[in-house]
């Protein structure tokens, strides 16, 4: 594999790593409350962040880090009000993020290919500076998200309940909104605004297909999202593809080959049953298979 | 000491009154039902209690504290109505009862020995030990209610609140359930539970309150059902119109 003595390749492979690994571990939280798209609203926010960037001749990932933690913020304020016109107010979000990000792109000198390398994803561009942000943001979020996972948990999966228990209910949605919008805006380089939200939500999606409980989703999400980054980075280099897009087909590829084995997994065992067992819900007296 | 008071609550949502003037105070030990129709505003008085919903007058006090400057979580043990509707991701019902540790663990501490044995002896007293490793969504509804039981009780409460905890639960959840609950109170500990119906859970109770369209209709012994729904084997499980029969549960 000599396609990695080149020190573009290799700080390619590492920012997918860390955002692949970084990204499920997040993810999982997200999905748990049922808002498996809000990373793709915020991907949006950051796009106009973007734009201002290199309007203004500044990073544009910080100006996109800023403006996307500042939607993300506004996106969980409406959120907890929990009004109907949340949906709305989301749609206002969103479109207005992507669109301000084309205007501004546009007023910019920057060139459509430098939109395009942020809409899709620019792995080997990944500048040694890029790298260091992506890893030390990266830790955070992994170390953040591993560490309060009791607690984090508890919010997603009962934000009643966690208020009785007296955890700082709101200051954990906030701190969810925020490190969404960091892993946005530092796996923007890798995959994409457009594409960012796979890597949140794919590895996810096809762990709990086989696993049972929260903490074996993660571990699994998260082997999944590293292995969909190591392969998809492999696949650019070899076959020349758009790396961003090849590490979420991967990961779209790994859904459907677990979702059919499980499938199957799950014919068989119904076979194995005695006939007549009811289908569904286990009753009371009911043997479970395992 | 009362564990708990509430004096001259209001409640409304969008204006519209769902509790007007309510006071209600109850001292340790005491197993009070709070019964009333849908729509009378009795899983309201218990939100209210717990702080879930915000009092437009009046006051809480939580163990002799005003609830606004309430922390000690970990004496409160809440069971709401059921677990949220099938979340995304999976869990165990073992990690499902972890949670009821956070109150007593915080933020940051990770979960120990003690905190493994109380959910382990949590998940014992409703009689499911042996399904620690299993999703919660492939257990029954009763078996999920008893579930969230144990969560309230691994966090050691001296003060339980259930929402409904026996609507629409098998005979078999019912007695578990009973069973826990006079553990629960053999240890000293307090109970508030909002009732459509009683149950095997008649004879643990020592107080009844009436809600009635916002207010506190009868406060003292348990009342004698009437109509249809006195009948033993009457199951309370179809929908309730707003119009129900406001006396179902007067003297």
């Amino acid at each position: 594999m000599d396609l990695f003595q080149y020190d573009f390749m290799l700080r390619a492979l590492v920012g997918a790593l860390v955002i692949g690994l970084a990204a499920p571990a997040l993810g999982i939280y997200l999905v748990q409350r049922r808002l498996a798209l809000i990373g793709d609203g915020i991907g949006h926010v950051a796009l106009t962040g973007v734009g201002a960037g290199l309007l203004l001749n500044r990073s544009p990932v910080l100006v996109a880090v800023i403006t996307a933690t500042l939607g993300a913020i506004a996106i969980e304020l409406v959120r907890a009000r929990g009004r109907t016109s949340g949906d709305l107010a989301l749609a206002l979000l969103f479109y207005g993020g992507i669109a301000g990000g084309v205007l501004l792109v546009g007023l910019s000198d920057a060139s459509s290919a430098s939109l395009n390398s942020y809409l899709f994803g620019s792995l080997t561009t990944t500048s040694p500076g890029d790298l260091i942000t992506i890893l030390v943001l990266g830790v955070a979020i992994l170390v953040t998200m591993l560490a309060l996972r009791p607690a984090l948990f508890a919010v997603c999966h009962d934000e009643e309940y966690a208020r009785v228990s007296g955890l700082p209910v709101r200051a954990l949605n906030l701190l969810l909104a925020v490190t969404t919008a960091v892993t946005v805006t530092i796996a923007m380089r890798a995959v994409g605004v457009l594409l960012i939200s796979a890597l949140m939500v794919v590895p996810v999606a096809t762990a709990q297909q086989v696993t049972r409980g929260f903490r074996s989703t993660m571990t699994a999400a998260m082997a999944l999202g590293l292995f969909a980054a190591a392969a998809g980075v492999w696949v650019a280099a070899t076959a020349d593809t758009a790396p961003g897009a090849s590490v979420v087909l991967l990961a779209i590829g790994s859904f459907l080959v677990v979702a059919l084995v499980a499938a199957g997994w799950r014919a068989l065992r119904r076979r194995a049953r005695p006939a007549g067992a009811p289908a569904g819900e286990p009753h009371e007296h009911e043997v479970v298979l395992r | 000491m009362s564990v708990f008071q509430v004096e001259h609550a209001a409640v409304g949502y969008d204006g519209r009154p769902v509790l007007r003037d309510v006071s209600l105070a109850v001292a340790a030990g005491e197993v009070v039902a709070v019964l009333g129709a849908n729509g009378s505003g009795k899983s309201t008085l218990i939100r209210a209690v717990l702080g879930l919903v915000p009092l437009s007058a009046g006051s809480v006090t939580l163990f002799g504290t005003p609830q606004r400057r309430f922390r000690q979580w970990h004496r409160i043990g809440y069971v709401p109505q059921r677990l949220g509707a099938g979340s995304g991701v999976p869990a165990t019902v073992a990690e499902v009862v972890a949670s009821g540790r956070l109150a007593r663990r915080g933020l940051l501490r990770p979960p120990g020995r003690a905190d493994r044995e109380a959910g382990a002896a949590a998940l014992r007293a409703v009689g499911l030990a042996d399904r620690a490793g299993d999703p919660v969504a492939t257990l029954s509804g009763g078996q999920q209610q008893r579930t969230l039981i144990a969560r309230a009780l691994a966090g050691r409460p001296e003060l339980l609140v259930l929402d409904e905890p026996t609507a629409g639960v098998d005979a078999a959840s019912q007695e578990a359930f009973a069973g826990a609950l006079r553990g629960f109170l053999d240890g000293g500990g307090t109970v508030l539970l909002v009732a459509h119906e009683l149950g095997p859970l008649r004879p643990l109770i020592s107080r009844a309150v009436v809600v009635h369209e916002g207010g506190i209709a009868h406060d003292g012994a348990v009342p004698e059902p009437a109509g249809h729904h006195a009948d033993p084997d009457h199951e309370h499980v179809h929908p309730h119109c707003d119009e129900e029969p406001a006396g179902l549960w007067s003297m």
